[in-house]
Order: C-alpha cells, then structure tokens, then sequence
C-alpha cells in the first residue's frame, strides 16, 4: 500500500484493518499516552454527540449537528498538528476542538447561547472555536472558510512564521467556487496549508457522485499543482500518518496537500434533518459497522492498551464531564443585552450608541 | 502644501503606511510592475518588492478572502479591486465575513482590511465597468465605508482607514484620479466618520460624496448668481455617516438635496433623506429631493451615459424648482 496520490477510488491509505489487525509497516508507533488520547478524543465526541441530539430532541436546545462516524477523521488530523498551529473549521469538527483543549462546558455554552459563551451568543450552535486554541469557528456558508485559511496560512508564511494551517470542509463544499479559488491561489504561493476535506459522502440530501463526476476529491489536487491524498477516514492512525506528513511538508516549505479523508455521515445532516427521505437505511447499516472508534478500540485491545474496564471507567468519566458541562451551560443565563452592541465596530458608532439606548430603554419597560 | 493627483495622493498614502507598518501590505490583480489598472499603484513595487506588493491569481473572492485570513493573523492588507463593479464577485467575503468575524466571533478577532474600490462612470466603459454600488455596504453592519472627493481627503482618508481596525470598503473614483488638489507636506489623518462643510449657504443644503461633490459645488455657484445660496456638504464617509453635520446644516437652511452618482432607488441618498426626516422635521420647509443616477445600467454610449449620470445641471435644475414651489 502506498501512502501517495491514489485514484482508483478503492485505493486507499489505511493502516488498521475494521478487525483491528495493523498493517505493521505503516504503523506510526506512538507512544501509550498518545495512542490513549486519541481514543479518549474519539469517545468523547461521540459521547457529546448522543447526548446532543437528545438535549435538541427536549427542546433544551435549538440545534445540533452530529459527527457521529466521522470521529477518526477529525481526531486523527488534529493530533497531527502542534498547538501554534491554526485550525480554520467548518461546522462537523467539534472532535478537533476538544482535542486542541476546548472544553465540552465552553462548547455547551457556545450551543446554548449562554453568557458564557465565547461567542457571546452571535454565532449558529456547532459552530464553536476560540482563538486561545488557534481554532477559529466555522462561520458556515459552506467552502467560504478556504480561501480565509489560504489567507492565514500566506501571512504565516510572509511573516516567516513556522505554523501550519489546517482547514476542513465537506465534499459538497469543494463544488463551491471558494475551493477552487482558496487551492489554487494557495498553490501558486505554495502555501503552508492542509485541505482536509471530509468526503461523507453526502451534502445534506446530495450524494457524493451528485457533487463531481470526478470519482473522488483527492484528484482535484493534480490541477492545482500539489499532492493529493485518499485515506480511509475510519481509520484514525491512517488519517494521523497522511495529515501528519503533510503538516511536515507544509513546514519545510513544500506547499500544501488536499487530503480526502473518506468516511460516512452516519447521523443525520443536522437535527433539522431527516435522512431517511433520501437514503438507504442498508447503506446506513453498513457503515455503522465501519465504526471508527470500534475499529480503534480493537487495534488497541489487540496491543494489550485497553480492556473492558478501562472502556467502562473511561466512559462513566466521560459522561460525568458531558453531564457537568450541559447543566453549566443550561444553568447561565444569557449574554447582557449590552453586549448586542459591542464587536460590530472596534469602537461603537453613534447609531449603535443610539440603538443601545433605545434597547435599554425596552429592556427597563 | 502641494499640488497633486488624487491618484498620487492614494499612492502616497499607501506608501507612507507602508513604511509606518511592516504589516501593511497591497495585493490585487496587476497592482506591481503594472501599477494598477488606473496606474494609481504605480512605482510601489520598485520602493517596497514584490513581496509587499503582490500580484494574485484574478479571482476577487480569494484574494479578498485571502486577504481576511491574513488580517486575523495581524496583517493590514490593502486589496485592490480593479473596477468596483468586480466586487460582486468577492461578495461574500466581504459581507458574512470581513464584517462580521469581529462579532460573530466574540471580539476574539479582527479584520483589518481596506478594500478599494474605482467606482463611477463618465468613461463610456459601459454597464459592467461604471457603477457606483457603494449604497450596499452601507447596509451591512461592521463595515466602514469612505469615498473621499479631494486628493486631501483621498490620502487622509486612506491612512486613517488603513490605521482602522475595521474593514473598510474605500470609494475611490475613476475621474477624479486625474483631478488635482492641494496636499499637505506633513503627516496628517482624515478620520472616519467627519462629514466636511464645503461652502457655506443659507437657502438649502446640498449633500453630495466622491465625485458629486464637485458637481454640487459647480451648481451652488451657478445659482449663487440666480440668488439661491446653497451650502455644500461633502460626507466623506458613508458608514458610519456623520449625522450630525448633516442635520446642522439642514436645521439652518431647512431645504436639502442629496446628490450621488449611484442609482436613484435603495441609494445613499434614501439613506440620508429618511435620516433627515426622522431627525429635522421641525425644520424642514421643503421636501428632501434627491439626484442620482438614473435606475438603468450605465449605457456605453457618451450621450446616453450622460443623460444616465447626475451633473451639475442636473442637480442646479432640480433645486430650481424646490425653491420655485417651496422657496
Ligand atoms: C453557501 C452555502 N450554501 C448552502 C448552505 C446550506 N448547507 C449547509 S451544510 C450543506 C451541505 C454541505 O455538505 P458538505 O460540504 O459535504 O459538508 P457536510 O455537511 O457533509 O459535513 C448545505 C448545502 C450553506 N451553509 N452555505
Ligand atoms: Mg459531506
């Protein structure tokens, strides 16, 4: 198995077979910590994920967007990057966030519009991040984010900086002008930058073969002049060794990677969403038994690094952690009307003054 | 004070906080060895290299959103738009993120970008090469918007814009690249946000910004000889507008006239005449009028693209009849 540009679309990098079996040659060698992390970023996300879509289900929250499935992809990458390093998202990473330290509470709050929120409660739920971790929050019309990636990771280079950026988006995305503008001016300036797309092969209800005739996304690349790479995106080590040695490419100066990370969306699109109008359940089931972390979880055992009690600890740890942080976020009450106004300019222009004013004078009726 | 081009004064201005700021940088297309579409960026690239002034691959979008990126890094890019009408293309960019990264993200970054823009018609360049859209980002929150009238302004304006923390979209316009005017020899800023009295009247207002400006001014001296004595007020800065001297003014004279060179409907000027009825009615003796481009595209042919454009003429024939019916 090579890990270089491949388009047969059965072809592949992967390292751990669905069984959990390695592919020894391929295999990163991290250390026990490492390889446990990256387990625990997993199971964490799917965690969220569960209880996320029962909390929207109750009406204790108004939206939420699943990643279930797509776990190894967003984990695997983002272990591949250092903290200096900046992360430009869309909207179905929360797994890379959590892993670049943001917290379930700060993400909770972020979801509930709370006064805690980072994001003073401006910005969609599932569309969190914070500049303390590199992470900027997708701000999410779809692909717009790729060429403002393509902008940080330029300046990063002008200023000789050595940080890499890594940008994710979806395969409907890279039907958007925006990939073909954001890849292309960053293949001209050969761009310290990683194209992660996440190929979930559906965008809401279009599948994936509605959204190119090119076969597979990773082709792509060839026309902007740099690699591009297929990896199976349920395979986390898999991801971790391709997006690992882009980011090194980056780094030395070699210009970007699009790399194709090739998983399933398993949930639906959104919780507005109901996929069953448009898709398979068989296809569905088959892809709930590629199960990233299972799959990981079996590579682990087969190590002797994980057993049926570290499983149960870790999750009793986990849902503790999930409970503490929604019943943070759904006890705070919300931003300060005050805040309405402030961040639409550095310093608030007079009309702004002026609507606060008035808003105040509301709020006190 | 010297004489110079407003285009030379947009230059030196880029220049200047070029040297002032190591972050500030230019990039568009041809704005290096080529200087720029109207020459305006002419001569940089042997002062600064290549590698602050920065030629990009022709695609609006990117090197807009390309240039938003950069700025979240703490760059101050200075984007050249070739014709304001290519705007539409880096559309989004600039509205649902230039404007609002600062907010959407909790204050947490910010986007300093100048986006300028040669706008206007009266080079017979046709529908797609002479608009004035400025009206539109003036209804986008988080957005600046400046279209200077004078070489002095043009570079004040640019400084202080290019100083701001704020995206700006910058209004430069294509006939008055060749106009001249007095520029001072020392270091100075024309902030944001500061309409300016041009001359002063008694009858009624006019209300102009870039290149109407001057057509404003050519009317009040015409019709100062008819006996109407009309104040010109140059807003210089569309967002945020200045209110303020608007409605002094106004208050004074009780009869205002907004000239633009944009279309006539959703334009500056219903802007600035709702702004004025909710905020002088008490003074006001006659209806706010406004001149501006007709609503069709700006034709290529010179005599229909003058009877498309506002003018002096234009402005001098409405104000005649508001003081006739209202004077
Ligand atoms: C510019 C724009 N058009 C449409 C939408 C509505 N929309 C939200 S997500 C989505 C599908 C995106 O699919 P993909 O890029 O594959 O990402 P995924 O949701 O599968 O992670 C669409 C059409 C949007 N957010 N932005
Ligand atoms: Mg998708």
């Amino acid at each position: 198995m090579s890990t270089h540009i491949t388009f047969n679309p059965d072809e592949m990098l992967q390292i751990v077979a669905p069984d959990g079996s390695c592919h020894e040659s391929l295999d990163p060698d991290l250390d026990a910590t490492a390889l446990r992390r990256l387990y625990r970023g997993m199971l964490l996300t799917r965690t969220v994920d569960i209880r996320g879509m029962i909390l929207q289900r109750q009406g204790r929250i108004g939206f939420y967007v699943p990643s279930t499935g797509e776990e190894a992809s967003q984990v695997g990458s983002a272990f591949a990057l250092g903290p200096s390093d900046w992360i430009v998202a869309a909207y179905r990473e929360p797994g890379a966030a959590y892993l670049r330290g943001l917290s379930v509470e700060s993400f909770f709050h972020q979801t509930a519009g709370s006064g805690k929120d980072l994001l003073k409660g401006r910005q969609m739920p599932s569309h969190f991040g914070a500049k303390s971790a590199n992470f900027v929050p997708a701000s999410s019309p779809v692909g717009t984010q790729i060429p403002i990636a393509t902008g940080v990771a330029w300046a990063a280079k002008i200023r000789k900086d050595p940080m890499v950026t890594l940008v994710y988006f979806g395969d409907g995305s890279t039907s958007q002008g925006d990939f073909h503008t954001g890849l292309n001016f960053a293949g001209v300036y050969r761009v310290p930058i990683v194209f992660f797309c996440k190929n979930n092969q559906w965008a809401i209800s279009c599948p994936f073969a509605k959204q190119t005739a090119s076969g597979c996304v990773a082709v792509k690349a060839l026309s902007y002049g740099f690699e591009g790479v297929r990896v199976d995106g349920n395979d986390i080590l898999a991801v971790y060794v391709a997006t690992k040695r882009a980011v090194d490419n980056a780094r030395a100066g070699e210009g970007p990677t699009l790399i194709e990370s090739f998983t399933y969306r398993v949930g639906p699109h959104s919780t507005s969403d109901d996929p069953r109008r448009y898709r398979d359940d068989a296809e569905v089931a088959r892809w709930r038994e590629k199960d990233p972390i299972l799959r990981y979880r079996n590579y682990l055992e087969r190590k002797g690094l994980w057993s049926a009690e570290d499983q149960e600890s870790l999750q009793a740890e986990l849902d503790q952690e999930v409970d503490d942080a929604i019943e943070s976020a759904l006890a705070s009450p919300p931003p300060d009307m005050e805040t309405l106004f402030t961040d639409v300019y550095e310093i608030p222009t007079w009309n702004l003054r002026e609507q606060l004013e008035q808003a105040m004078q509301k709020v006190g009726q | 004070m010297r004489e110079m081009f407003y285009s030379h004064a947009i230059r030196e201005a880029i220049a200047e906080e070029m040297e002032r700021d190591p972050n500030v940088f230019l990039l568009g297309e041809d704005v290096a060895e080529y200087g720029g579409a109207f020459k305006v960026t002419q001569g940089l690239v042997g002062q600064f290299g290549k590698g602050r002034i920065r030629n990009t691959p022709i695609c609006e979008n990117s090197f807009v959103g390309v240039a938003v990126g950069a700025a979240m890094l703490g760059m101050r890019p200075v984007v050249d738009i070739m014709f304001q009408d290519f705007i539409t293309l880096a559309m989004d960019q600039i509205v649902n993120h230039a404007s609002k990264i600062h907010y959407m993200y909790g204050g947490q970054l910010s986007v300093p970008i100048v986006i300028r823009t040669p706008a206007g018609g009266g080079r017979c360049y046709g529908p797609t090469h002479s608009q004035s859209l400025e009206a539109w980002f003036m209804h986008v929150p988080g957005l600046k918007v400046a279209a200077p009238a004078t070489a002095h302004d043009a570079k004040g304006m640019l400084k202080a814009a290019i100083r701001d923390n704020n995206p700006v979209v910058f209004v430069e316009s294509k006939l008055l690249y060749g106009q001249k005017g007095l520029v001072p020899e020392e270091d100075y800023v024309v902030p944001l946000g500061q309409a300016r009295v041009v001359r002063e009247g008694e009858h009624l207002t006019l209300i102009a910004y870039s290149r109407m400006v001057g057509e404003a001014e050519r009317a009040a001296t015409a019709l100062d000889r008819e006996g109407i004595s009309c104040e010109v007020i140059d807003l210089r800065t569309l967002a945020p507008l200045d209110l303020q001297s608007i409605a002094d003014s106004v208050v004074k004279t009780g009869r205002a006239v907004v000239v633009e060179e944009g279309c006539l409907t959703g334009g500056v000027g219903a802007e600035v005449s709702a702004q004025i009825v909710e905020n002088c009615f008490d003074y006001l003796n006659a209806p706010v009028q406004r001149v501006a481009a007709l609503d069709v595209a700006v034709p290529c042919a010179d005599a229909l693209e003058r009877a498309a454009l506002p003018d002096a003429g234009k402005v001098m024939a409405t104000v005649r009849q508001l003081m006739q019916k209202y004077g």
